[in-house]
């Protein structure tokens, strides 16, 4: 079994935790028992934080909705497909018609990325988070 | 975090959880700590332990406020006239700290006029608090040289969100407890990144560091490495653009990782906005019920399926670790967008998480000393300025960030919404131990399901009793904006005349009712108080009201699209 030392995505505590991973699956949590936040300890949370993961319902391919419903989609197509309405909408009405909501989710990385997205790509100001929710 | 930053220049937990420990005095003020952030409690309870103090201030009884020396139950929305009263006995006593005061801060002889006025006798008749309790909290705080200050949504989710942070800052000012460790003014964070989201300039005035985009100097140092101009003006924030969604200015929208739909104030009037959209894309790892109103659905993959970093509330930077390969056909958020940028013509040429953050710490200052190898050792906490920095565990040491503190001096001024003879009752929401905001992914956790599986109205036995409601009645929540159906929970938990209902539940969804009333400033919406009335219910024989989760039904529309389960590889 390997552990792998990561941060618990529940939280703004960011307790030290480790992943077990068995043949490419998460099979249990452990806390890092040094870690200066949680010393060893994790909340009912923490210690069920992998269950999610491997959850079925998890997205599994894009989709796209054609007349109405929600259809199977390649991520080629998928992504084609926003680039264009992203850019005719920007063409069309401008860059401030488009709005982009990042996630408090979501890594320090991916934020800056969303960010730099909304204002290099889009050319808009228009990007918020849910750090009021 | 407006507040904080017009006081002290930056908006983030000044001290660290490892302190808390070692205080004397721990002031906490609208957190629910034992059940939203159970690891600092555990700090919290140790110091307790070992002869601090604690005092909660809270309206209702939370687990934290059973263990307070001192319960603090003001009415809903009073926290400027409770924190003005005990400001106002600190500089009657003589127990300001003249020195820290003259020194470090500005503005104070503005803002003694007002505190003068709120005598612990006013704060009494505003808040429902004793003045001899204020009398006495003001006198533990401080006296005591390790008196740390907490605060959570429970202050900042008011129409005087800004102000109730402000009030706080003037506090920590007054007494100087700040920039020294087991002090400071610390705001708790309630989600895992919301400070790195918030640190790497999702935010629409703001670039990564809180570099202002209006700030010509700034703006040109991100244009010329990211080879575009860039707009100079203020962007919109969430609730501004599903106004102007509504008015049908804004025509697309990107949402990642986001679950307005149950997380917004007054849920109606966010999905008439969505409608209204000509092209809306969600990117997340589960169906949301913003997701079922999109045009474009991506796949994104966990924290445990990628490699980067998070920042905690004490602005730990760590290292988030890929556990096993993206499952099914998913990818992580930074690669889609970087394929999307691709496509759009900008290409972004990111290879990996580390290379992000690099270009981010060249861009960022107090993140320049912030690079993947050297956070494997539980992190870095910011200001971290260069690579040989070993980051700063408390803040505002020397001098604040914007140089000297402002004392802001606030009136108290009522919420946005009264109670009156049909809607009378105080309707708070928040946050259960075993839930997570929209519940998108504890509902997928069997342990976390079982404990807390629907949802319910805390009152107070009194208010029960008045309109005939016992434990496990349900009771309809009716207010300007809509109305939910609930089991009660008869309490003390809640003071007369104030009811709790929890926001995780979408058969239930307690955001149907909340009201859109926001803070001018920081534009956080009043969550904490709304006026409502409450009906009980009779249900017909063999009717039961829905309120309970139903997987099948919520999946439906997801076994419409997906055949069975596949088993991740």
């Amino acid at each position: 079994m390997e552990k792998v030392s990561t941060i618990c995505p529940y939280c703004g505590c960011g307790c030290g935790l480790y992943l077990h991973v068995e043949n490419g699956l998460i099979t249990g949590v452990s806390p890092s028992a040094h870690h200066p936040v949680n010393h060893g300890s994790l909340c009912v949370k923490g210690w069920n934080c992998h269950e999610f993961v491997q959850h079925p319902d998890r997205l599994k391919y894009p989709l796209v909705r054609k007349d109405g419903i929600l259809q199977k989609s390649s991520w080629e197509d998928a992504l084609d497909l926003i680039a264009s309405r992203l850019s005719g909408t920007k063409e069309k009405y401008g860059p401030d018609a488009i709005g982009i909501l990042s996630s408090a989710k979501c890594t320090n990385e991916e934020n800056f990325v969303m960010m730099k997205f909304a204002r290099a790509v889009i050319g808009t100001n228009n990007i918020d988070h849910c750090a009021r929710l | 975090m407006a507040g904080l930053a017009s006081a002290f220049g930056s908006g983030a937990m000044t001290n660290s959880i490892s302190e808390i420990a070692d205080a004397r005095v721990i002031f906490v003020v609208g957190s629910n700590t034992t059940e939203q952030h159970p690891m600092i409690a555990m700090h919290m309870l140790e110091a307790v332990d070992r002869g601090a103090t604690l005092i909660v201030a809270d309206p209702r009884k939370t687990q934290i406020a059973a263990f307070a020396h001192t319960h603090l139950r003001q009415r809903s929305g009073t926290d400027v006239a409770l924190l003005n009263g005990i400001m106002n006995v600190i500089i009657g006593e003589g127990l300001v700290d003249i020195n820290f005061v003259r020194r470090r801060t500005e503005n104070f002889d503005e803002f003694e006029k007002v505190v003068k006025r709120c005598t612990p006798e006013v704060a009494e008749k505003i808040t429902g608090v004793p003045a001899s309790d204020i009398q006495r909290v003001a006198r533990i705080y401080a006296t005591e040289k390790r008196s740390m200050l907490f605060y959570s949504m429970g202050i900042t989710q008011h129409v005087t969100g800004v102000d109730n942070v402000r009030s706080c800052a003037n506090l920590v000012m007054l007494t100087a407890h700040i920039g020294q460790p087991m002090t400071g003014l610390n705001p708790l964070r309630g989600q895992n990144n919301v400070q790195g989201a918030c640190d790497m300039g999702a935010l629409p005035d703001v670039y990564s560091g809180y570099q202002k985009v209006a700030d010509a100097r700034a703006r040109k140092k991100f244009e010329s490495a990211w080879r575009r101009k860039l707009p100079s003006a203020p962007g919109m924030t969430m609730i501004d653009m599903f106004d102007s969604a509504l008015e049908g200015k804004l025509k697309a929208m990107y949402i990642v990782g986001e679950n307005p739909v149950m997380s917004d104030p007054d849920t109606s009037h966010v999905i008439e906005a969505i409608r209204k959209l000509d092209f809306l894309v969600v990117q997340d790892i589960f169906m949301s019920e913003t997701a079922e109103l999109a045009d474009v659905i991506l796949p994104a993959v966990t924290f445990a399926e990628k490699d980067g970093t998070f920042t905690n509330t004490e602005r730990r930077v760590q290292k988030v670790r890929r556990a096993v390969r993206p499952m099914y056909g998913a990818m992580p958020d930074w690669k889609i967008i970087s394929e999307l940028s691709k496509k759009m013509g900008y290409d972004m040429g990111y290879r990996a998480a580390h290379e992000i953050m690099e270009e981010a710490a060249l861009l960022t200052p107090v993140y320049g000393g912030i690079l993947h190898h050297r956070l494997d050792a539980f992190g870095l906490q910011w200001p971290c300025p260069d690579a040989d920095h070993p980051g700063t565990p408390f803040m505002h040491r020397k001098k604040f960030a914007k140089g000297l503190g402002t004392f802001n001096p606030i009136e108290f001024t009522p919420p946005d919404e009264t109670t009156d003879m049909a809607y009378p009752f105080i309707l708070t929401t928040g946050r259960l131990y075993f839930r997570y905001h929209t519940a998108t992914m504890c509902r997928r956790t069997a342990t976390l399901e079982r404990e807390e599986p629907e949802c319910f109205v805390e009152i107070n036995p009194k208010d029960a009793g008045r309109i005939g409601l016992r434990s496990g009645n349900f009771v309809k929540a009716v207010s300007r904006r809509g109305e939910i159906v609930v089991k009660a929970l008869v309490t003390d938990r809640t003071p007369e005349g104030i009811v709790f209902i929890p926001f995780h539940f979408r058969e239930a969804a307690v955001n149907l009712i909340t009201s859109p009333a926001v803070d001018p400033v920081a534009k956080i919406p009043e969550f904490k108080v709304c006026a409502i009335n409450l009906v009980p219910v009779i249900p017909k024989p063999g009717e039961r009201p829905k309120n309970r989760y139903n997987r099948k039904e919520d999946l439906k529309i997801l076994n419409e699209l997906y055949e069975e389960p596949e088993v991740p590889s």
